[in-house]
Order: C-alpha cells, then structure tokens, then sequence
C-alpha cells in the first residue's frame, strides 16, 4: 500500500433545502393587483406616507398600513447606478441600469432596472415609465414590469422627488 | 445585583402554519399587546430593543432586519439581535440594564419554522466537515438519546407518554396552545413509532408565531404602576458539540446554570422547560432534582407549541404569568438550544 | 454607572482569500489564542464567550456558536451568539464589554470571523425572494446610487473616491496581516479599472476574506494586572433605525449621527476631529470615507471629500486624523469580522501596539461598524487612560 496520498483538504457538501415561501398579506395585496397590472401603494395611518410596495407596517411608525391607494406606473429617478455585472436567467445586457425610482403617488423607492434609455443620460429627478410584459405572461410578481424607460417629461426638482401626487405633474 | 422585573408578556397564538404573514406581521400584533399591557405607544418609550430569530427557519437571509419594521424605530433606537433564542436577547438586555444604559427594554422572538422542513434545516446547525453532510436531523438525534435513556433503564415508555398526556391536559388551559386535550397514557403508547422509539406526540409540533416581553429596573416597574415579578437570577452555560463526549441522559449544563442562577436559594413552585422531547422533560427534571412539590410545565410545555426562537422567552413569560396572578411565589424558566441540549438557559423568577 | 472595562488582548489571523489549512473552527481558534498570548492568559482565565458572525447562510452553518463551542474552550461556560448584519463585529464587541462593563464577569473572549472562502456571500446577499425582482444587486448595487447621491449633493470631484482606494491599500501595505499588499498602487491604476456599479471600480470595493479577530476584555482590576497596556473603553453605543422610510436620508443616516453623538458624549468628545487620534472606521467601498466623516462629526456637511482631498486621513501624508491606518475594510473584509477588526485595530494604536502603522503618541481611538442598508451603527472609544 503506498504511502503517498494526497491530502485531503476540503470537501464539496452541498446543501439543498426546500422552502414553501408566502407572501405577507400586505405584499399579497400588492401582488393580486401587479397580476392585474396595477401598481398599488399603502398608506401609514399615522404618517399618511404612502409605501411601495408595501411591506406591512409603516418602518417609521410602527403601524400597519392597510389603506390602499393605487398609484401611477410613471416614477421618478431618485438615484441609479450602472451595472456591469450580469443577473443570472435575465436577457438585459451589461452594461445597464438599476435605479430607486419613486413612483407618482409614494412617497418611498422601490429598485428596479431601466432601459432603451442612454446610460450616459440617466439622471437624478429624470421621468420614467414601466415597460410592462404582454399582458398573458403577467403573474403575482414586479417583473411584470419589464424594465421603466424615460419620457419627455420634465425632470423633477430633487426636492420634489417623493412627493409627486398620483397624477403627477398636474395638480 | 441591581433587582431587574419583568412587566409584561404577551405571545401569538402557536399554528402550524401561519400562511400570508411576513415577519413584520407576524411580529406587530404581539408587539401592539405588549405595549398596551404597560401603557406604551412604541419602541420609542423603551431605552432597548432586542431580538431573537433564526434566518435559516424562513430561509432568508437578514429575516430579523424585517422585524426593525415592526418597532417605530423612527427617531433611531438602541437595538440589537442575537441569531438564538430570544431568552438569549433577555439575557443581553439585562447586562444592559446592569451596565446602567438602559431602564427598561423590549425582548421579543419570532419563528416562523413553516416555509421548511424543520427537523432537516436544523441538521446544518451540526458541525459543517462532519455531521451537517450526513444529514442527521433533530427527531433523529433525539430518538437516539431516548434509545440511550430506554435501553439503560433511566426511564420507560410509559413514562414518556406520561409526559405528554400530561402537557396536552394543562395545555387545555393555555389559549395560545396548539396540541391540547385529554388523551390516555394507553391512546398515546398504542399510536405507531415515528421515529423509534419516538412516537410524533413524543415530538414538538412545528409552530409558526411570535412573542414578546418587557423587563425593566424595579424603579420603572413601580414608576409604570404595573404588575410585576423579579428576575432574581440568570446564566447559561453550553455544553461539547461532540455527542459522544456528553452524556446525554443528563443534562450537565442545566444543573450548572441553575446553580449559578441561585435556583437553590429557595423552593421552585413551578418550573417553565423547554423540553422538545418527551424523554428531555424527564432528563431536566431530574438534572435539576425537581420533587413533586415543583409544577411542571402548567402551560403544556412546548411539546404544545414550539415557537423556535420564541418560547424560551415564553417560559419565562409564563413563569412571570403564575407569579403576577398569585399563583406561584417563585418559579424558573430553561430555555436550551442546540442538539440534545447542548446549550441551557435558566431564570429565576420570584414575586416582587 | 458602567464598570470600567479595558481590553487587555487583541488576536487576529492574517486575511487572505483562502485559508485553506484550517476549518472554521480552526480559524476562530487561532485568533482567540493570539488574543490570550497577548493578553498573557490561558483558556481557563475566559469566563464567557461572546461569537458574532455575518448571516448564517454565507457558509450554510446554522447557529455556529454550537459548533465552535470546543474551538474556543467554551464548555461549561456562557456562549452567546450576535447577529447585526454587516455591524456586527462592532456589535459583538459591544455585548461583549458589557458582559464587564455590568459587573456580572471580570474577563471574557470575544470572536469574530468569517470564512468567506467557504461561503457564497454574493449568492447569501442576494437570494432571489419569491415575487421580487431577481437584480443580483448585491452591496455594491445598492450602495452606489447612494453614493451617486452624496456626489450631486456635495459637488465632489470625481476622484476623491479612487484617493481613499490608493491612501487605504498604501496603508494596509504597512499592515502585514492585511489581505490586500497593494504598496505600488496609484490613482491612475485605481481609475483605470473595471467600473462594477458606477460610479465604483473594481479597486474602489473591498475584498472578499477569510479572518477572525479576537479580543480579551477584562475588569478595571484585572486590566490592571495584565502584562500589556490596557485599552480602556471609554464609549460604547449602538443605533438602528428602519431599511426604508419616508423621508429617509440614506446618504448620512440619522442613526449613525445619533450613535456617534451618543458614544462622543460618554467619551468626552465635543470635537472628534481634535479630539481623536485616529479612527477605524467600516469603509466597504471608498466614497464611505467622505461620508463617513461628515456622518461622524469630522467634517460638516458637504466638506467630507475636503479631508480626504488634503490628506487629512493619511498615514502617509502626514494628516492630522488618520483614518483606517490599518488598511480598513479595503485591505481585509472577512464581513463578520470587519466590524471587531476595526474595535481591535483601534484598541491596538491606543496600546502603542500597531506596529508599522502606529499613529504616533495615539491616545484616543474611535471604533466603527456599520450594517444592513446602512441602518445598524455599532461604535466605540478607546482610550490609554481611565479617563
């Protein structure tokens, strides 16, 4: 038996485990109305600052949030940033952009992704517009939304961004 | 030793399954009761905040930061997070009230163990080159250190099914209680083996829930005008990893903490355990020379409902329950953690 | 009200990419027994152990405290596990002073660490979540737009982040235990490389690494015995507030202003820029600095990249508030480390003991960790003297 063998310094111990994931029931409000291609925000009692998507509770109150209040799917660039790393399963190609776009009526961000815009031209206050999937591939999901692209809207003072009413730039 | 009180105790009730409730939900009616009980609005009216949770039992990482959400942390608050038991978060938030940063905090614990295949998850607790690869889960872990008990005649399978005849029966007086009601020791012996020679009653159902507590210094307890009960004394104390180096018909680390926690110093009325297993009851019992004098487990224990992260806090909530309703002048709670008891916690609690 | 506590000694592993020769538990062993060579002490004199680690799910170990347990002579003694996010290092240090700082024990170990190279932190961070958008963001995608925004607001110029890439790695170049041993590198190699989230290069984020880090603290009478100089704690505090909220300021979060004003006060701080010597602070990615020192008091608003610009945070240049002479976070982040290593490092230039990056005549540090969507804050002061 000889007696040189290699050592063995590692194993590869994989580990595969199966999770049955539900929804919150303020996030499964939310998504029964993205499935219908409606984006929908919820309003803190307390605040009155509308959340979306909304997570349950107003974060700075403490409270539920159970008043809802449907909101446009046009947004404002809070701020962004180019990517040049790839997301797996997903065709967009690097480089490209991630932004925390505020859509008319909330009053917080959500992060998603921008295209058919020039990276070099995206900008902080710029106006933007969901790009949906066709409507028979809609589920309960945000990538309902493909990706938001800019408008000829003017930009929007920075700060203003958060505050723009559902209707947004027409008072 | 600066005298710490416990003024409030509130939990959600155990169900197998709480289905579309995120952590903040999950979290936010307990933590609503808590604070009505003392007459506060929100995190703001307390100087500390911990909690305790595990990601691995929703399966997603930073599962406790959702939880911040739930507290009104807005202006900031001191708060904190211990990936255990929340019993744990109770033991960090009396060293802050000792250390004098803080009068009073708010511990609270979520589990929301439903999503997966609890007894599976938690075999990656185990050592990661040599046990987590094998894929030993909890019930069979257990099963194994009631084989070593059976087989040396520490005890019998009549005496298991003792145990849970007798948490189902004071469960029935428990609301938050998911396995309750009058079963004989014969229904239970003559149900079939799940894992041998563990019968599933002999096993903690999987409970999804939350709950919550609010400990202070005496001064605040009076200057809240609530009821309240003494933490008299606290420790905890692990034991070896290794299995094969403890033995596991004892529970060493127990009788330790007890002794450090001045159990002695006077009679335990009523005794709060989180025993999983039927057969641990048994172990922690006699670890810790309970007579018959001691009540064991009045709410049904957790083999009722077991809130992981969560009902070690909850037995020392229950504790706290009998003291405040006259019912018990003295008690402890244990809270454990890790295979086959590797890892206890135990609090004396006295009346004020 | 607190007991006076001190840290009486620091151990650390060298970081590196891959420690390919020891396990997890290995690691941590090998930096609690540095810390009881340092401190002159032997298991037997530890009463309690305090572990803190980054999510559970880098390397798939679940609750590793139960494991490590024999590693770190824990038996029969109190173990106690936090979690904060990317603080916690810094959080963990703070349970673990106050284990003294309460009176309840005279002398404990605490261990940080993490095992990046048998972990997937990129995946670990990242988890696509069931009915969200899968972005594979990670730190880097989620901290550059805030950064983008802390340039429009102070009109800083382009490079001030590429300055704190080159000033930290010439730092960590002084720092034999520091992963990244960059002593030849320049603006222009910074600026040339790959932009990742712009506006961050690939030599403007940290690295990934394997390390543990870990302390002795101990009592008033006990720092006293103990052979090396003490670090007195002078100042602790935490803070948290929510991910997200209306009206959140991201760029200088309100929680760690209300942390430093908190741990200044306690310390004797009224101006930290005068007051300190030098400061570890968390610098995941190199804007954080400018940031950082207006978020901290070191500079008012909008003037952060100013100190930065003239050299005030340099070793090298001779600045008058070095930041981050052990190389930060860019040289070395085992993430469940990073925040102790900062507490330790600061710990060592008040004990004289940092070797070729002492900051001279240093006799008040500050100690500094940040996690989560920048909402945890963990910090301390220490000190040479009592007081």
């Amino acid at each position: 038996m000889s007696e040189e063998r290699e050592m063995i310094t590692g194993i590869e111990a994989p580990i595969y485990l199966q999770y049955t994931f539900t929804a919150g029931s303020a996030p499964a409000r939310f998504l029964s109305q993205v499935k219908k291609g409606v984006l929908t925000g919820q309003r803190c009692p307390g605040c009155h600052n509308v959340y979306c998507p909304p997570r349950g509770s107003c974060a700075a109150c403490g409270l539920p949030t159970e008043e809802e209040v449907v909101l446009s799917d046009k947004a404002t660039v809070q701020s962004f940033t180019i990517v040049a790393i790839p997301i797996p399963n997903n065709p967009i190609e690097p480089p490209y952009i991630i932004a925390n776009l505020v859509p008319d009526g909330s009053n917080i961000s959500f992060i998603h992704l921008m295209s058919e815009c020039v990276n070099e031209e995206v900008h902080i206050g710029q106006r933007v517009q969901a790009l949906w999937k066709p409507e028979e591939e809609w589920d309960y999901a945000m990538d309902n939304i493909r990706y938001f692209k800019p408008i000829d809207e003017p930009d929007v003072p920075v700060d203003r961004i958060g505050t723009m009413p559902v209707t947004g730039w027409e008072d | 030793m600066q005298q710490i009180a416990i003024v409030a105790y509130q939990q959600t009730d155990c169900v197998s399954w709480a289905g579309a409730t995120n952590e903040v939900e999950l979290i936010m009616p307990v933590l609503r009761r808590v604070f009505d009980q003392v007459g506060l609005a929100n995190a703001q009216d307390v100087d500390f905040v911990c909690s305790g949770s595990c990601d691995y039992l929703q399966g997603a990482a930073f599962a406790f930061v959702a939880g911040v959400d739930a507290l009104g942390a807005v202006p900031p608050i001191k708060e904190s997070h211990v990936e255990m038991d929340a019993a744990w978060a109770l033991y960090e938030s009396m060293l802050k009230i000792r250390m004098g940063h803080a009068k009073s905090a708010l511990v609270y614990g979520f589990g929301k163990s439903s999503p997966g295949e609890l007894p599976i998850v938690l075999s990656q607790q185990l050592d990661p080159y040599y046990l987590a690869p094998q894929w030993v889960d909890t019930i069979s872990l257990a099963a194994m250190q009631a084989r070593l008990m059976l087989d040396q005649g520490l005890i019998t399978e009549r005496d298991m099914a003792e145990v849970v005849a007798r948490s189902r029966s004071n469960a029935l007086n428990n609301p938050h209680a998911q396995l309750s009601g009058d079963i004989s020791v014969d229904e239970l012996l003559a149900q079939e083996t799940y894992v041998s020679p563990l019968r599933k009653s002999d096993c903690p159902p999987v409970s999804d829930g939350a709950s919550a507590v609010i400990i202070c210094t005496v001064e605040q307890a009076v200057e809240w005008g609530v009821p309240y009960a003494i933490i008299s004394g606290i420790d905890h104390r692990i034991e070896s990893h290794n299995l094969a180096m403890r033995d596991l018909t004892d529970s060493v680390s127990t009788r330790q903490a007890a002794q450090v926690a001045g159990m002695a110093d006077g009679h335990v009325d009523v005794a709060e355990l989180y025993a999983p297993f039927s057969h641990q009851e048994i172990i922690l019992t006699r670890a810790l020379g309970l007579g018959e004098d001691t009540q064991v487990n009045p709410s049904g224990g957790v083999l009722a409902g077991n809130l992981m992260m969560a009902s070690g806090l909850s037995r020392i909530g229950e504790v706290f329950n009998r003291i405040t309703s006259g019912e018990a002048r003295r008690g402890i709670a244990h809270a454990t953690s890790g295979p086959c008891l590797q890892h206890n916690l135990v609090t004396v609690v006295e009346s004020a | 009200m607190a007991n006076l506590a001190a840290v009486v000694g620091i151990g650390q592993t060298k970081y590196t990419t891959k420690r390919g020769d020891v396990s997890i538990a290995g690691l941590v062993r090998e930096a609690a027994a540095n810390a009881l060579q340092d401190a002159g002490l032997d298991w037997d004199d530890i009463e309690a152990v305090i572990i803190g680690k980054a999510p559970d799910m880098f390397e798939g170990v679940i609750m590793p405290e139960s494991y490590l347990t024999d590693a770190l002579g824990c038996n029969g003694k109190p173990m106690l596990r936090v979690h904060t996010a990317g603080s916690v290092g810094g959080s963990t240090a703070l349970v673990a002073a106050s284990h003294v700082q309460s009176g309840t024990f005279k002398r404990v170990l605490t261990v940080a660490f993490e095992k990046q190279s048998e972990s997937n932190a990129m995946w670990a961070l990242s988890t696509p979540q069931p009915f969200s958008v899968h972005l594979n963001a990670g730190a880097g995608g989620y901290f550059a737009p805030i950064i983008r925004e802390y340039m429009r607001r102070s009109e800083a110029p382009y490079d001030v982040g590429i300055k704190v890439a080159v000033k930290d790695r010439l730092h960590g170049a002084r720092n034999p235990l520091a992963h990244l041993q960059k002593p030849d590198i320049t603006m222009q190699e910074v600026e040339d490389s790959f932009m990742l989230w712009d506006p961050l290069r690939f030599l403007e984020a940290c690295p990934s690494s394997d390390g543990a880090c870990a302390m002795v603290i101990a009592s008033e009478d006990l720092a006293e015995q103990s052979p090396k100089p003490p670090a007195w704690i002078r100042g602790v505090a935490m803070r948290s507030e929510p991910t997200m909220y209306a009206g959140r300021d991201e760029v200088s979060p309100q929680a760690g202003r209300d942390c430093a004003a908190d741990v200044y006060q306690q310390a004797g701080i009224t101006d930290p820029r005068r007051d300190l010597d030098c400061a570890e602070v968390y610098v995941p990615f190199s804007w954080y600095e400018p940031m950082w020192l207006e978020n901290l008091g070191f500079a008012p608003e909008g003037e952060g990249w100013k100190l930065t610009m003239e050299g005030a945070t340099s070793l090298d240049e001779g600045g008058d508030i070095p930041w981050n002479p052990s190389g930060g976070v860019l040289c070395s982040n085992p993430i469940g480390a990073s925040g102790m290593i900062r507490f330790a490092e600061a710990a060592r230039q008040v004990r004289g003991d940092a070797g070729a990056h002492q900051v001279e005549g240093a006799k008040l540090a500050l100690g500094h960790a940040y996690g989560g969507g920048a909402q945890f804050f963990s910090m301390w002061v220490v000190g040479s003297e009592k007081s």
